[in-house]
């Protein structure tokens, strides 16, 4: 798989969006994607008619470090602390198929031909998945950002779609970098914090408790569930092979049948992958951001007691009073502000969460019983005409 | 597995069996009861077709049974053995499932208690009726034996304890003390039934199936307690093998006419197999392996007039290569299975914490809801992983041990042969003496040679036709055997996918009654 993958556009299943891109002001998709050696470029293609752009239509090629850092200059914004940040979109990791790959040539020798063909198609089904898969995933991030009508507005944003140079040099950031190093650093404090916080607002006592509970369990039950999803496709894999052993001591029908019914077991495995374990697991990046979101009101809140504590001390002193009140005023400002946008967040946050829910166990339903249907299919029709059932 | 002997033409020539034709089968199921196995490029396919299809009514549960019974004898029978053997089935018997037959159902129908495992199959419901107990009716007339092992129950305490199960026979044969009747063994008893026939009829070249394997961890585990699972597992597969071993006896016509089978399963008490001790630890493949060593050690090799039986041996050990590679992927899927019920047992206990997590009432019902169907789901992998191991794993470790036996016999004839050369170039020896004392002119020592060159005459005669007699019994082994073969990895097979099919015609209630709990998401 060293050559070129384009990806085209066309398949609309998307996991976990909900009622993105539609307003047509600001309209962004991925039309396609080269995958060179793990490399992928996507094209970030803008329809907009809003006049901040120089353009009305364009495209641009962007690879997945620029959106770390369009991610990375959001969160430390300062502006957009009240604001819960899409999470960045994961790293394409082609590590399991490519693995497999290799496992696979190492093994072609003990093989037969069609074995090692068979194999090979479903490699590369599963690399064509891991494919589609990460380019929904950085759509998605971009269309979070231009549904938001703070983010959409975001400066930086604008550079990531329209300019139309390499973005490395201004990635390349030394002190952005460091910037981004010391905030994961603190991130572990951030629990102790938040749970830490006497909490006046019963909106935020609430959400505090719910988040803090609900990410643990979602995280577990996102790794479950990718466990899980594994053991099916170790299965199904398995039934590739036992397909074509059988098929090498007898070609007859019921070899046919179980050929059909292997590939379904397949199917289900991608499913599951694609609708729930996808779900899980964006969910869970999304209430980390919304964690995120309530520590750096705690912080803020922190701070305004802080500066309290120091307008105390510079009352006593009879110093310095002034500035330590307007300082105590930022602080409140800020807190406030925080507070409103957060509770906003918050909320329509929860709104999208059930929607995304709703839609993707649905899908999944669906399509486990259309699976299952089609496979009872197949074989109901064998077990009919050659079997010569009757019921 | 039915017996087909009845169904080869008469006796071979060194020849092609008739009937050889390529697969003009007539009816559309021209599939029917087709080889699997046979390597298409080897010389004999055309002879292990089954020469009488259109007999076989193309269902999924008919023996050849009902249709016309010419048997033929080949020498080893005598006549009037054929008219017993008309078509005699190794049936399964006291099913409380639908009657179907033979080592398909081996799973499904023994009538014991079942272990209380979760590998128990589940009675199929959804068996197919009205025809194929039309097919039953039709061949329970011509079925002699069924035979059924069943009610495993430990016996005694500690390490001395054991696993006594009932065999219970039904049939039409005089030859028995009566119609039903049933015995108590031991897993030694099977064991001592097979060294006495291999020991026996080893020299007439039939293929003597093989019981399951000593197993000394199984049976330790048992003898210190039955109820735990593995336990529980090892004892039904155990009792399944056996009972699928002593189908193939019953099912063989030489076999079943040999007294100690008849003893195996008639005598109320029989005396304790010792001589066992042979067959421990590595089993019986192990055994034929060694002697087919010594056949391949010794000096004379045999010059092959007839490149059937060569053929057909390289086709053998494809075969059992082939097998084994199954069995390996097999054994994985097995694994896999069981990982996934693990892995979908944690899942849904962890979607029931998500669910009860969440604020949202309808999702958080729904999630709960979820938990539930994964749950089912669970079960539903069990069921398959038992359909995994003891339909699909069970048939390929049967017929890897199968083969082997065929290898044995095939090893018989070579032995055979080297037998008769021995013998001949004894009386080559007895001549050259003979010649000499003419010339030496010792007229008593004469009369002595001249009696042992005929005794040795003789010897050379019987031999020869020892060996020819096994050549072809060893031919009419082959394609019974590679008949029932083809019939059994079918009807396994297609077992195998009714409890798919069953299996996913319940996930799909599962998933639909989740559908509106989904949709109620608010």
């Amino acid at each position: 798989l060293s050559t070129p993958q384009k990806h085209q556009r066309g398949n609309t299943m998307r996991s976990v969006s909900v009622d993105l891109n539609h307003d047509a002001s600001l309209l962004i998709d991925i039309p396609d994607a080269l995958c060179e050696r793990d490399k992928v470029k996507f094209t970030v293609h803008t329809k907009t008619t809003l006049s901040s752009f120089q353009k009305p239509d364009f495209s641009v090629p962007r690879q997945h470090e620029d959106f770390i850092w369009l991610h990375d200059t959001l969160v430390e914004t300062e502006d957009y602390a009240g604001l819960i940040i899409p999470p960045a979109p994961p790293k394409p990791d082609f590590e399991s198929p490519r693995e497999k790959m290799h496992k696979l040539g190492e093994g072609e020798a003990t093989m037969t031909k069609e074995e090692y063909t068979k194999m090979k198609q479903e490699l590369e089904a599963e690399y064509l998945a891991v494919f589609k898969k990460t380019v929904q995933v950085h759509e998605v991030f971009l269309q979070r950002l231009s549904s938001h009508p703070n983010l959409s507005k975001d400066r930086n944003f604008q550079i990531f779609l329209e300019y139309d140079q390499d973005l490395t040099v201004r990635r390349k950031n030394a002190k952005e970098m460091f910037g981004g190093f010391f905030k994961n650093m603190v991130k572990s404090a951030d629990e102790v914090l938040i749970s830490g916080i006497k909490e006046v607002d019963d909106f935020f006592e609430q959400e505090k408790t719910f988040l803090l509970d609900y990410y643990s369990k979602i995280k577990d039950s996102t790794a479950k569930a990718e466990k899980m999803t594994r053991s099916h496709k170790n299965i199904a894999d398995d039934y590739i092979h036992i397909s074509a052993t059988l098929n090498s001591l007898s070609a007859d029908d019921t070899t046919i049948l179980f050929v059909s019914v292997q590939k379904v077991e397949g199917r289900v495995a991608s499913d599951q992958e694609l609708k729930l374990t996808e779900l899980l697991r964006y969910y869970m990046r999304d209430i980390q951001a919304a964690k995120d979101l309530l520590y750096r009101r705690a912080r803020a809140l922190v701070d305004y007691e802080n500066s309290n504590k120091a307008l105390d001390k510079a009352r006593l002193k009879s110093k310095d009073i002034p500035q330590a009140e307007e300082h105590q005023q930022q602080c409140l400002q800020k807190f406030d502000k925080l507070s409103e946008s957060g509770k906003k967040e918050l909320t329509s946050f929860k709104g999208r969460r059930v929607v995304a829910f709703r839609k993707n166990l649905i899908e999944m339903a669906e399509l486990e019983i259309k699976h299952a249907k089609v496979s009872s299919t197949i074989q109901l029709t064998h077990f009919y005409t050659n079997e010569k059932w009757t019921l | 597995m039915a017996a087909s002997s009845d169904r080869i033409p008469p006796p071979f020539p060194a020849t092609e069996e008739p009937g050889a034709g390529p697969s003009d089968m007539a009816d559309g199921d021209s599939d029917e009861g087709e080889d699997i196995f046979s390597n298409p490029m080897a010389v004999s396919r055309g002879v292990s077709q089954p020469d009488n299809v259109n007999e076989e009514p193309p269902d999924l549960f008919s023996e050849e049974e009902a249709s016309s019974t010419t048997v033929k004898s080949n020498g080893v029978h005598s006549d009037d053995d054929n008219d017993l053997f008309a078509d005699e089935e190794a049936h399964v018997e006291l099913s409380t499932d639908t009657p179907g037959s033979s080592a398909r159902k081996e799973l499904s129908t023994s009538s014991g208690p079942h272990p209380a495992s979760s590998f128990t199959r589940s009675p199929a419901a959804m068996q197919p009726t009205s025809l194929e107990q039309l097919e039953e009716e039709e061949s329970k007339d011509s079925f002699d034996v069924d035979v059924a092992v069943t009610n495993p129950e430990k016996i005694g305490d500690g390490m001395n304890a054991y696993v006594a199960y009932k065999v219970s026979t039904r049939t039409s044969l005089a030859m028995f003390r009566s119609k039903t009747f049933s015995v108590r063994r031991r897993y030694s008893d099977f064991l001592g039934l097979y060294e006495k026939l291999s020991v026996k009829q080893s020299l007439h070249g039939c293929i003597i199936p093989p019981p399951p394997e000593k197993s000394v961890v199984g049976m330790t585990k048992v003898k210190v307690g039955m109820d735990d699972p593995s336990s529980v597992e090892f004892v039904e597969r155990r009792r399944a093998a056996l009972e699928r071993y002593l189908q193939r006896v019953v099912a063989h016509p030489s076999l079943l006419q040999d007294p100690d089978v008849r003893e195996f399963l008639e005598k109320e008490e029989l005396p304790r197999a010792v001589s066992t001790q042979a067959l421990s630890g590595a089993g019986f493949l192990k055994m034929i392996n060694k002697a087919s060593d010594a056949v391949n050690k010794m000096t004379i090799k045999m010059n092959e007039s007839d490149t059937w039986f060569e053929d057909k041996f390289q086709e053998v050990e494809n075969e059992e290569q082939q097998l084994r590679k199954l069995q390996a992927v097999v054994d994985s899927l097995v694994n896999h299975r069981k990982e996934l019920c693990g892995s979908t047992a944690v899942f849904a206990k962890s979607m029931a914490m998500l669910g009860n997590s969440e604020d949202n009432t309808a999702l958080s019902r729904a999630l709960s809801q979820l938990a539930e169907v994964e749950d089912k789901m669970e079960q539903l992998h069990q069921e398959q992983a038992a359909s995994d191991f003891f339909i699909f794993a069970e048939l390929l470790a049967d017929y890897i041990r199968l083969l082997g036996a065929v290898r044995g016999c095939f090893d018989q004839r070579v032995r055979a042969w080297q037998r008769w050369q021995e013998a001949q170039s004894t009386l080559q020896k007895k001549r050259e003496a003979e010649a000499k004392l003419l010339w030496a002119n010792k007229p008593d020592k004469l009369q002595q040679a001249k009696e042992e060159i005929t005794e040795w005459e003789a010897r050379v005669t019987q031999h020869e036709r020892d060996f020819d007699r096994i050549g072809m019994t060893v031919r009419k082994e082959v394609l019974r055997f590679e008949k029932e073969k083809a019939k059994d990895f079918r009807s396994q097979i297609v077992k195998y996918l009714e409890a798919m099919l069953q299996s996913q015609q319940r996930l799909v209630k599962f998933w639909e009654a989740f559908l509106p709990e989904a949709k109620a998401i608010a």
